[in-house]
Formats: C-alpha cells, structure tokens, sequence
C-alpha cells in the first residue's frame, strides 16, 4: 500500500517533468505550472469559500480564525498581556529547575518555533498585505498578531500536555495528538480522531505548500531579482533552483547532515537582527514621514482610498497575511514546542505567547512600516512579494538586495526544515513510525522543493495559503472542545504562582553580579 | 568539620594532572573530594526541532558516557585509597557550574587542569580555568 502510494506519488510528478523533455519550446516551469495550476485553483476554491460582507468577498476561514483568536483573549482573560512579563521570565531561564540543565530548554523551544515562523511570511506576506489592502492592512495585521497571541498559547500549553513520550526518551506532540487525546477524555473520541487525521493531512499538504512551495518560489524571484531580473540567466531556471535547493534540503533532512542546518540556525537569527537593524535605520532616517505614516496606517484601517472592499479590504488582508505569517490557530508550532522539558505544560503555553509578538507585532510590523515609509507600496510597476518590500529597502540602502536575498534564502531554508520536521510528524502519525514511513515523506519533500521554484506567483501563494488554513479548520475546532483543559491548568499554575509555590531558581545556578 | 575540595574533570589529560594534584591534597588535609564531569551546554542555543526531539535521549547518553568512561572509574580510584569521594555530572557553562556547584557542596577550594592555550586561542575560544579564577566563589588551583 505504502509502496504503491510512493510509486503514484512519483509517477505524477515527474510526468510532467519527462513531458518536459519533448517539449522544450514551452519550458519547464510553464509545463509544471500547467499541470499543478488546476488540482492548486480546485483546493483553493473549497478553503477559501468566500461569502460577501458589504460588497466584498470575506473568506470563511479568515473569519474562523479571527472568531477563534477574539475568543481566546477574551476566554482567558487577555493572557497575552498578564503574563507577558512571567513569559519572559520562562523564557530567559528563570524558573529553569538546573537539574533539568541539558534538557529542551524553553528558550531553545521558542527559538525553533521562531525559525519554523519567521521568514517569507514577514517580508513576502506582508508586502502583499500592503500593496493590496493599502498601509490600513498594517493596522490589522497587528491586531491579529495581538489576538493570535492567546490562541498560540492555548495550543502550545496542549501540544506539551497530550504528547506523546518514547521509551526511548524522544517525543511526539503537537495538534493530532491533543485532538485525539484530548477529545477521548471528552468523549468524543471518534470526532477527536476524525479532526486529528484531517489535521495532519492538511498540515502534510500545508508542509509542502507554505512550508515548501512557497519558500521555495519566493527565494527563486529574489535570486531572479539580483542576477539581472526578467532578461537575466536565472530568470526561467526556476527548476535549476530548485534542484540545487532541493538537494541541500535533501543532505539535511534525508542525509542528517546536521552541520548545514546547524549553521542555518546560526545565522537565521543573526539575519533576523541584521533586517530588523536596516528597518530601524531606515525608520529613523525617515522619522518625519513617521507621523504621516502611522496616519496613513490607521486612517487606512478604517477609511483606505482606492483600496477594493475599503476598510473590511484591509482588513482581510491584513488578518490573512498575519495568520499565515504567525500560524496563530493553524496549529503548526505546537508541534515544535512540544519538545520543551518542564512539568508545566502551561508554562510553554506562556512562552509560546511570544512568537506571534516577535514575528507579527515586531518584525511584520518593521517590513510594513519601510514600505509605507518609503511610499513604494504605490509603485507603479504593480510589485509586490519580495520584489516590493526589496525595492523598498533598495531605496534608502542600494546595496540591500542582495543582503535581502541573503535572508530570504535562509529563511526560506530554515522554514523549510522545520516544516519538513511537521510534514514528518503528521505523516508518521497517519502512517506509523518508522525510517522507511519517514524516508518516503523527506523524498516527496524534496520534488515539491522543485515545482514550487517553477510555478508563477500566484498558483503557490494560493496553494499554500489554502493547505495552512485547513489545518485551521481541525485545529480549532479541537480547541473549543480543549479551552476549558487550558483555562484550568492556567489558573492552577497562576493560583501557585501568586502564593510563591513555582520555584524560581534563578539565583542557585547562575551567578549574577546584580 | 572536614574540609571539602571541588575537583573538575573532563577525561582530558590536564584534568588527570589535576585530579593526581588534588588527591595528594586531599590526603594530606584529610579533605573530602567532590569530582564534578561538566558538560558544556547552553540553554540558548538554536537547535533544528529533531535536535530537541532527541535531546533527552542524548542528554541520557551524554551522562552514562561521562560518568562510565571518566568518573566512576575516577571514584573509584579515589575511593581505594581511602578517601571519601563524591562523583557529580552536570551540564552547563562550566565555570558558572562549578561556581555553583562550590556553593552547593561546601566547597573550601575548587582545583582545575588548563590546557596551556596560546594567548590567541585562549581569546577565540575562552579558557575555562581562566573564567573561573574570574567568577568563583572560593579560591581556585589552576595546576599547569
């Protein structure tokens, strides 16, 4: 069985590839774009089955996970700014019992979360926010960064609860795991299981959508963008890109060539520092735009001009690109914070607060207001992706192309392998663990590297807008059921934590000169 | 009261000087012997999600190595000469461990081998005993 779904796997996509051979004339790319372009507009039209707000086309699913983020703020009684200093706290060490010394420590949790989150998201997304739902997109966007804080909280406190522990001394978590468990306790296990096979079924989907595909096809066009645009030698080796990236990605996660992924993680937060670093820069040598941006941010939350759908315009762009750029409620890194070491579930549930924080509310926020600073998100040559928020920076920095490149093809690298780590989880949950179960997954990981480098824009951005947001759909609904297991392990934990009874250990282990 | 020495040992031949030095110390003050096995590591680091997958299984391993290749037979060669003797492994930054650990133990005296590193080396890379000289809470005997 496993064997023939691997042979047909294969099968169809390579067809187009040998296809390719005879018809040289038509390219590649345009080849795969035309097989992938029509099963691509099929998954999308059921995600994002729109209903019209006001004269404007509202997807369902933007306004599943904006209900879903509202509810859980208000749910636990806005979480994300009580304990917003106690998660810093958590993260920086400070209740870190040192006979855990050497464990996952929840630093090293949010810090792999973060790498799997902050990427294209943040400098692709966001420009698309802007350049179709105008500067008033921002406004939104951080909103739902805001929003989304509570409900990552409330998935990672149960990704650590339900997971599952190995003799061996590894672990599994994440959301097919506390839908099915979770749910059971419930009574309800057969709609537990249903929700959590869906679950990972759309996050294999989403592993090779938005966490492949789209990394993948982003980093192309910026590598396009520095080696002479539309006329230069890269331009239509879109399928020599991927095969070079898939190859790496392969040396990685197939061939356990830890050194390559480690330098990744080390430089992807020095990136992170340096683009945010240029955004400042930027920021501050604009400062008397600031004022006129920021008026241009809220007067086009709520009155944009020239935006389609006016204020509910930007606004639905705003929540999409801030959902798929923090995966508040997509359920993804509940899967990567499920390896942290600690007693408390909630306690990782609290750290977790800070990724959509540091991605959507910070770094989103730097890529948004360089675009609207600069006034590029009005261009003229209707830019947008990468390319927009490049020439953005280009236009204070002229050098900053190829430092955005830079970033761009490690971020993209380090989404990439950390979705490849979720695609796994979920696959292995669907099809039993083992190497061999795992093998077959990382090589169809690795072909997807491929077609997302050949496809045009928009089929990729769509593909992997609508398999992260169906993972939603499960995810969520799962949630509802589990609120009231987070909501009592969160008071417990807050209850001890206000009589002193959670351990700070701080000062036993480390020495401070304060 | 008996006094308590804080050996530090990785396997390394400085560190097998060091131990050689502390137990004549030892023997000759009537001082009991708290060896501790540091295993460097830092809570802030940047780890892929398989890495932290397996962590607890590699922190298992990276105990039994530590403690059945240097110091249980380490212990055990202190105890036969009749000395009382404590075997600890821990991870961490090792100069603050062992700050810590002096604290925790009762420590009077924490002895340490150095590797001799060439001034440039020793900037790159750091020198253990060095920091510790720096940060320790009790007097610290560097034996070259």
């Amino acid at each position: 069985m496993k064997k023939l779904f691997a042979a047909l796997t294969l099968a169809l996509f390579w067809t187009p590839a040998a296809l390719a051979q005879e018809t040289q004339e038509r390219g590649i790319d345009t080849i795969i774009n035309e097989a992938v372009a029509p099963i691509s507009n099929f998954i999308v039209g059921v995600v994002f089955y729109s209903v019209p707000v006001f004269g404007v086309d509202f997807p369902l699913i933007v306004m599943w996970l904006v209900i879903a983020a509202a509810i859980a703020t208000i749910y636990f009684n806005f979480i994300a700014f009580r304990a917003f200093k106690h998660a810093m706290e958590l993260i920086r060490g400070d209740y870190a019992d040192p006979k855990d010394a050497g464990e996952v420590s929840h630093f090293q949790a949010l810090a792999t979360a973060l790498s799997g989150t902050v990427g294209l998201g943040n400098i692709a997304g966001v420009a698309i926010a802007v350049s179709i739902g105008g500067p008033g997109a921002t406004f939104w966007m951080i909103l739902a960064g805001l929003m989304g804080m509570s409900l990552k909280f409330a998935e990672c406190t149960l990704g650590v609860k339900y997971r599952n522990e190995y003799p061996d001394g590894t672990v599994s978590g994440g959301p097919m795991y506390y839908l099915s468990k979770g749910l059971a306790e419930k009574n309800l296990a057969g709609l537990g299981k249903v929700l959590a096979v869906f679950f990972a079924v759309c996050c294999i989907a989403g592993s090779l959508g938005g966490g492949n595909m789209f990394q993948a096809n982003q980093s192309f066009q910026q590598i396009v963008n520095i080696t002479g645009g539309e006329t230069g030698f890269m331009a239509d080796k879109g399928w020599l890109f991927g095969l070079i990236v898939a190859g790496i990605v392969g040396a990685v996660i197939i061939g356990g060539i830890k050194s390559i992924a480690r330098v990744t993680e080390k430089v992807v937060p020095f990136m992170a520092v340096v683009y945010c670093t240029a955004a400042v820069i930027i920021i501050l040598a604009n400062i008397t735009e600031v004022p006129a941006a920021f008026g241009a941010i809220i007067g086009g939350a709520f009155s944009p001009e020239g935006v389609a759908g006016g204020a509910i315009g930007a606004l639905i762009q705003g929540f999409k690109r801030a959902a798929f750029s923090n995966e508040a409620g997509v359920g993804s890194a509940s899967i990567a914070h499920s390896a942290v070491r600690t007693k408390e579930p909630i306690t990782e549930g609290l750290v977790a607060l800070h990724e959509p924080f540091i991605d959507t509310v910070v770094i989103c926020t730097m890529t948004a207001l360089v675009i609207v600073i600069t006034g590029s998100y009005s261009n003229e040559a209707g830019m947008s992706g990468v390319e927009l928020t490049s020439s953005a920076f280009e236009s204070v920095f002229p050098w900053f192309p190829y430092i955005l490149a830079l970033a761009v093809v490690l971020f993209a690298f380090s989404t990439m392998i950390s979705w490849s780590y979720y695609g796994v989880k979920c696959w292995t949950y669907l099809f039993g663990e083992g190497q061999k179960t795992e093998l077959i997954f990382k090589l169809i990981f690795c072909i997807f590297v491929v077609i997302g480098s050949s496809m045009s824009l928009g089929p990729v951005v769509d593909f992997s807008d609508s398999a992260i947001f169906a993972m939603a759909v499960a995810n969520i609904v799962g949630l509802y059921f589990l609120f009231p297991v987070v909501k009592r392990e969160l008071e417990s934990y807050w209850s001890r934590l206000q009589e002193g009874q959670i351990k700070r250990y701080r000062t036993t282990w480390l020495i401070h000169t304060d | 009261m008996t006094d308590i020495f804080l050996l530090a040992v990785d396997g390394s031949e400085p560190a097998g000087r060091a131990a050689e030095f502390a137990k004549a110390r030892a023997k000759a003050g009537g001082a009991r012997l708290v060896v501790a096995y540091v295993i460097e590591w830092s809570p802030y680091t940047f780890n892929t999600p398989e890495e932290n997958e397996e962590r607890h299984k590699r922190r298992e391993e990276e105990i039994a190595k530590a403690k059945g290749q240097v110091l249980d037979p380490l212990v055990a060669a202190i105890e036969a000469q009749g000395l009382e003797v404590e075997g600890v492994v821990r991870h961490g930054n090792v100069a603050e461990v062992l700050s810590g650990l002096a604290g925790e133990k009762g420590a009077c005296q924490i002895f340490i081998g150095r590797k001799g590193l060439s001034k440039v080396k020793a900037m790159l890379f750091g020198s253990v005993a060095g920091t510790l000289v720096q940060v320790s809470p009790v007097p610290v005997t560097v034996v070259p």
